[in-house]
């Protein structure tokens, strides 16, 4: 059976990945939004590890909502960049800049 | 049958949420057959549904700490004085949004409900007894607050502010969730009292429980935007229509309280140590980086946002201390400073021109308003020296209270630095008053305002003197949420 530190592991991992992805991308918003759910998959990999190893489902059910939420997030997170790129014509990182100070 | 009426009854203490969840989707319906520019009607019905709703929390004040659903709904004191008081500032908040939308011709329903949902997140936070239900009230307000910031489509700052508001706001939810995955992993439970008593019964820390404390301390403190996870506050406050700004700053900041109590104060409470060093750090550097850069800016709602800032570092030392007093005279802060940033943006809003297509808030605007209002002018001034925390108004009461707790438990050095910045803050403030009373006005045009918002406003800005006047007012409230404090006397 496979340890539960490689579920963590491969957790923290993706977890690293998406945290880099939304800091390091200077392109394209909808990198941002891949980040987001990634970091959010990451989670639930670490839920559904540990209620496995813990016996207790509580894990699992905490997964089902975060799932939920994701999708209510992931169409809020599409539909503001589609107001983004009407008012701008891009949806690059560098150029949403306009206010600062 | 029967198990019918028991869910009815365990339930009960959650009827007000219950109640505003039913009106929000009803009004939504009902907004879906009104006419174009009937929005007004939208708009009183959402202040109907939340004055039932607080009537409803009234009615079922609690004397004691009841639990509904297997724990994970709590309903005390403290969640109770803290929902009236998220409740009245919203209700209050309707009144300028539906004034500033009217004027530009923006009005929509869709703005009023979304506010509805946001603020029964607010309530479902301040009540959690679980991670699962704390998690659950804050995306339903953020998702609620994202769209409200980005409804204003024609303008490019809006949408940015939105974007930035999301993707932050994304990755904080994120790194919240990882943190509770860890916490979940070390004890094996969500609910606030499990996990206490787990981390209480543990002979050993594991290195689990606090690696998942640090990442909830992070996602608390990007909620609150305390330095450095502070990024958005500026360029949301700025980019968002101020009313919107105005519902960002007050009511969600009193719901962050009550999710920083939850989670720290009833779930994490054995970590004490730990994450009462990680708040020191972080009140340190929101008071430092808050006031010193609130000083150069040039747009009224970007300073406020750095005066949030700042705040929210008084805030974090209140609750440091770890006692109930300190709990106590944190409480007092916030609400106190939710009163004040009402009334601080609603000036903002007052002030917008009347061509519907900018904004007044640039400081330059306040220039000379003492000859074009001087009504305005004289709130204003109380706002701002109350934020100052200058005496006798409310927000002098308030640091005070956080500061003295601060020494009693021997942190004089933190509450030397408090003061320091303070009065490094009080610069800011005074500008605003200075320009506002020693300067030519850049144009001569009166200020007109409906009725109403010049109504609630005037209201806003003399409780702020009230209660500055007769601070225990509100002080009796907030030590009676900690029932530690009166057993302690």
């Amino acid at each position: 059976m496979i340890p539960l530190s490689h579920f963590l592991i491969l957790g923290a991992i993706l977890f690293c990945l998406s945290v880099a992805g939304i800091f390091l991308n200077r392109k394209n918003v909808i990198i941002l939004l891949m980040s987001i759910e990634l970091m959010l998959l990451s989670v639930n990999l670490n839920f559904v590890a540990f209620s496995r190893f813990l016996d207790d489902m509580t894990g699992q059910i905490f997964v089902f909502f975060i799932l939920t939420v994701a999708a209510a997030e992931a169409a809020i997170g599409l539909a503001i960049l589609i107001v983004l790129f009407r008012s701008r014509r891009t949806i690059n990182v560098a150029d949403i800049d306009q206010a600062r100070g | 049958m029967n198990a019918v009426h028991s869910l009815w009854l365990s339930s009960l203490p959650a009827l007000a949420e219950f109640f505003l969840l039913a009106a929000g989707c009803t009004i939504l319906v009902i907004d879906a057959f009104l006419d174009k520019g009937r929005e007004a009607i939208t708009c009183r019905l959402s202040q109907l549904a939340l004055v039932v709703t607080l009537a409803l929390v009234v009615a079922l004040f609690p004397d004691a700490r009841i639990t509904a659903f297997d724990g994970s709904f709590v309903s005390d004191v403290m969640g109770g004085l803290l929902k009236i008081f998220i409740l009245l500032i919203v209700i209050v908040g309707l009144f300028y949004l539906q004034a500033y939308l009217d004027e530009r011709g923006q009005a929509r329903g869709e703005y009023f409900v979304l506010v509805l949902f946001g603020s029964l997140g607010m309530l479902v936070m301040v009540s959690a007894g679980s991670f699962l239900t704390l998690y659950l009230g804050l995306e339903l307000l953020s998702l609620s607050l994202y769209a409200l910031v980005a409804l204003n489509r024609e303008s490019p700052l809006a949408c940015e502010a939105a974007m930035k508001y999301f993707v932050l706001g994304a990755l904080a939810s994120g790194i919240l969730l990882y943190g509770i995955s860890m916490i979940y992993g070390s004890t094996g439970r969500i609910d606030f009292a499990g996990v206490s008593s787990a981390i209480g019964d543990a002979s050993s820390l594991s290195l689990i429980t606090l690696l998942g404390l640090v990442f909830v301390v992070v996602g608390i403190a990007f909620k609150f935007g305390a330095v450095p996870f502070h990024m958005w506050v500026p360029d949301v406050y700025e980019g968002a229509p101020a009313p919107i700004t105005m519902l960002i700053a007050t009511a969600p900041k009193i719901a962050a309280f009550g999710m920083l109590i939850r989670a720290l104060g009833e779930g994490l409470e054995f970590l004490f140590i730990d994450w009462m060093q990680m708040l020191t750090f972080l009140a340190i550097a929101s008071l430092a980086i808050g006031n010193v850069v609130a000083i150069a800016q040039t747009n009224m709602k970007r300073m406020l946002a750095y005066s949030a800032i700042a705040h929210v570092g008084f805030i974090f030392i209140g609750l440091l201390t770890g006692t109930p007093g300190g709990k106590a005279a944190s409480m007092f802060y916030v609400i106190s400073y939710a009163l004040m940033a009402l009334g601080a943006f609603g000036m903002v809003i007052w002030l917008g021109r009347k061509d519907g297509v900018g904004e007044a808030d640039r400081i330059d605007d306040l220039k000379g308003i003492i000859e074009r209002n001087p009504w305005f002018a004289l709130m204003m001034l109380f706002l701002m020296l109350s934020m100052a925390g200058v005496p006798p108004f409310v927000g002098f009461w308030a640091k005070l209270a956080v500061l003295s707790e601060a020494v009693d438990v021997g942190m004089t050095w933190l509450a030397v630095t408090a003061v320091i910045f303070s009065v490094i803050g009080l610069f800011y403030y005074l500008r605003v008053v200075g320009l506002m009373f020693f300067h030519a006005p850049e144009r001569s045009a009166p200020i007109v305002a409906p009725n109403t918002v010049r109504l609630v406003l005037s209201i806003n800005a003399l409780a702020i003197v009230a209660f500055g006047f007769y601070p225990d007012l509100l002080m009796d409230i907030c030590v009676r949420a900690f029932p530690g404090l009166m057993a302690g006397q």
